[in-house]
């Protein structure tokens, strides 16, 4: 056992004395939280949008304030004629241009309709269709409203929406799980196939195994500091959202860092399995970034939703691991649901971990024979 | 010097349909400078990866510091110390750091390490070392280092695989001085190497080619027997016939002695 703590110890001090480590550990984690919080924000706040208001009366004047002062748009400017549109839009001060018709006020009084242009920049699809849904949202509750004045009229089955435990459809809630997936795929996997690697390039790992040390006692020592180091991380992620974004665990917390804790060691094995196929560090990197961070990426569900996919997708999503822990974070975390809406995802990742637990040994034994 | 520290039977490892060791056969004594030659490929490093525990022999008897290879690798490694051609120090950990790791590895008391440690850094004139990291220390002296701390534990016997690759001929001097202080405390040396000059420094050599011992003794009677004036010309009178090896890459670098 002292044998083993001394080895641990050492392991640290490589962590610690490498400055380039401390930033993936550490620094990373934090700035992807800070990132995606406040830069990649997907919600619509104070979006400049202009004014072309060819009618000019009380009811265009009420509609444009209303859209105002929804606090997801801002007045920018008034435009005069059409040629303005493509003038402000190319400048890209204006997110949006609302037009009303001629006589908007009292075709919409007389005739019970009038039309409303919304015109916005198609080169920004996202950033569009967000714009559209939200003004649509105002101009039907402002329907609404003058129905209910004019007390005649039809009288609307209107549709009332909410977002269940996501009420004001926050892009936090859905990037903290990406981030937490991230962030243990990269540090567990590719540091720990990094650093047993290492050991090889230097020669040392030869000598650590003509040494007394059991080459699982190496494995151990060589993964036991990123467990804790990845477990640290998964506080400080934690923290920040509920500090910054205000974004706390609704379901078990213990269960969360458990479910976190089951991924870490799914990940270190992995690494380790990633070392014992990997000749130089450079290979190891290239493994676990292509095999690891691009489906993390692009395939868990993280950024592009996995319905959206065609079929042949969802199935090849379905043999990389992060997309478990998201459907398990966003469960526990965001839904605050129990175990007996995870256990399968639970069960997968254990099986994940046991399968690359058992390539690795064998992988291992070939390499000593 | 009658004690038997290795001895080996008729040792065979395979792979596959290679056969890397054929039907080896030999004695080391205890404090005896044991060296073994060969070109690359003949099979040297699959026979110390045996001998130390690394890798399990297909067939035949090894017997290291009195345990069995194939059943008690454990104990051997215990017993051992090992250096190997690439060189084994952590770069980013000072000197005192690696001196402690290596001693804990091998379940020395710290009391007894700081003791060695002190000890070893004034016999090498290291004193204002001991804080650096090795990275910053020059390669003879890393070299010297490796060394030193692979004998730290006083095992029964050290094997040493290439441990002069790269290093200036007044280091490999010293280096081999070393050598002789170990063996003098009766530590066994077993040593591979490339350069046939440092080939006359050891109490006897085998020769291997071929996955083969095709030739063991001391070096006196080995150039007696074949009538060469250096180990390097036995060498070659054996070597050349069998089409083993081109005419220079194994020539030392010669250092005049």
């Amino acid at each position: 056992m002292k044998r083993f703590l001394g080895f641990v110890r050492k392991e640290f001090l490589h962590i610690f004395r490498d400055i380039r480590t401390m930033i993936i550990l550490f620094g990373i984690p934090v700035i992807q939280i800070l990132l995606f919080g406040f830069v990649v924000s997907t919600d619509l706040k104070n979006a400049p949008i202009a004014f072309l208001d060819l009618s000019k009366d009380e009811i265009t004047q009420k509609l444009s304030d209303k859209i105002c002062s929804s606090g997801f748009f801002r007045k920018g400017e008034t435009l005069l004629n059409y040629n303005d549109i493509d003038k402000v839009l190319r400048k890209n001060k204006i997110k949006a241009v609302i037009i009303f018709e001629k006589d908007f006020g009292r075709k919409l009084i007389s005739e019970g309709k009038a039309a409303l242009s919304i015109i916005t920049d198609g080169s920004e699809p996202n950033m569009a269709t967000l714009i559209t849904n939200y003004i649509t949202a105002i101009v039907s509750d402002f329907n609404r409203e003058m129905v209910a004045t004019q007390a005649a009229g039809t009288l609307l089955v209107q549709p009332e929406v909410r977002m269940f435990y996501n009420p004001s459809l926050k892009g936090h809630f859905m990037f903290v799980p990406g981030v937490i997936t991230l962030i243990m795929t990269l540090i567990c996997a590719l540091m720990t196939s990094i650093t047993i690697t290492r050991e090889k390039e230097f020669g040392t790992m030869e000598v650590l195994l003509v040494s007394p040390l059991k080459p699982v006692q190496i494995l151990l020592g060589k993964v036991a500091p990123y467990f804790l180091l990845s477990f640290i991380d998964i506080i400080l992620i934690l923290l920040l959202s509920w500090l910054v974004f205000g974004l706390p665990v609704k379901g078990s917390l213990l269960l969360m860092l458990a479910e976190c804790m089951l991924y870490i060691l799914m990940s270190l094995s992995l690494g380790i399995l990633i070392s014992t196929v990997a000749k130089t560090m450079q290979q190891a990197i290239f493994m676990s970034l292509v095999g690891m961070m691009l489906p993390t990426i692009l395939l868990s569900g993280f950024i592009f939703p996995l319905e959206n996919m065609a079929k042949i997708y969802g199935w090849v999503a379905a043999i990389f691991p992060p997309k478990y822990l998201i459907v398990v974070i966003k469960n526990i975390m965001i839904k605050g649901t129990g175990f007996p809406y995870v256990w399968k995802e639970t069960l997968i990742v254990i099986a994940f971990t046991l399968v690359f637990l058992g390539l690795s040994i064998k992988n291992f034994k070939i390499r000593l024979g | 010097m009658n004690n038997k520290v290795i001895s080996v039977h008729n040792l065979v490892k395979k792979f596959g349909d290679f056969t890397a060791n054929n039907d080896l056969s030999f004695e080391v004594y205890e404090g005896e400078i044991f060296g073994f030659l060969g070109a690359n490929g003949a099979g040297k490093t699959t026979a110390i990866r045996i001998l130390s525990g690394l890798s399990e022999p297909t067939s035949g008897e090894v017997i290291v510091a009195g345990y069995n290879a194939k059943k008690q690798p454990e104990q051997i490694k215990k017993n051992i110390g090992y250096m190997c051609q690439k060189f084994s120090l952590y770069p980013d950990l000072t000197v005192k750091e690696n001196i402690m790791l290596y001693g804990g590895i091998y379940g020395m008391k710290k009391a007894l390490i700081r003791e060695r440690t002190d000890l070893l850094l004034n016999k090498l004139n290291f004193r204002e070392y001991g804080d650096r990291l090795i990275s910053d220390l020059p390669l003879g002296l890393k070299q010297k280092l490796a060394f030193s701390v692979a004998v730290l534990h006083d095992p029964k016997i050290v094997f040493l695989d290439e441990p002069t690759g790269g290093v200036d001929p007044i280091t490999r001097r010293q280096f081999w001085e070393m050598i002789y202080e170990a063996a003098g405390r009766g530590i066994t040396v077993f040593v591979t190497t490339h350069y046939m000059d440092e080939a006359e420094y050891c109490d006897r050599i085998s020769i291997m080619s071929e996955g083969k011992i095709v030739a063991l003794d001391t070096p006196d009677n080995l150039k007696r027997q074949y009538n060469a004036a250096s180990v390097e010309e036995v060498f070659v009178k054996i070597a050349r016939p069998m089409g083993l090896i081109p005419p220079s890459p194994l020539v030392g670098l010669g250092i005049s002695r």
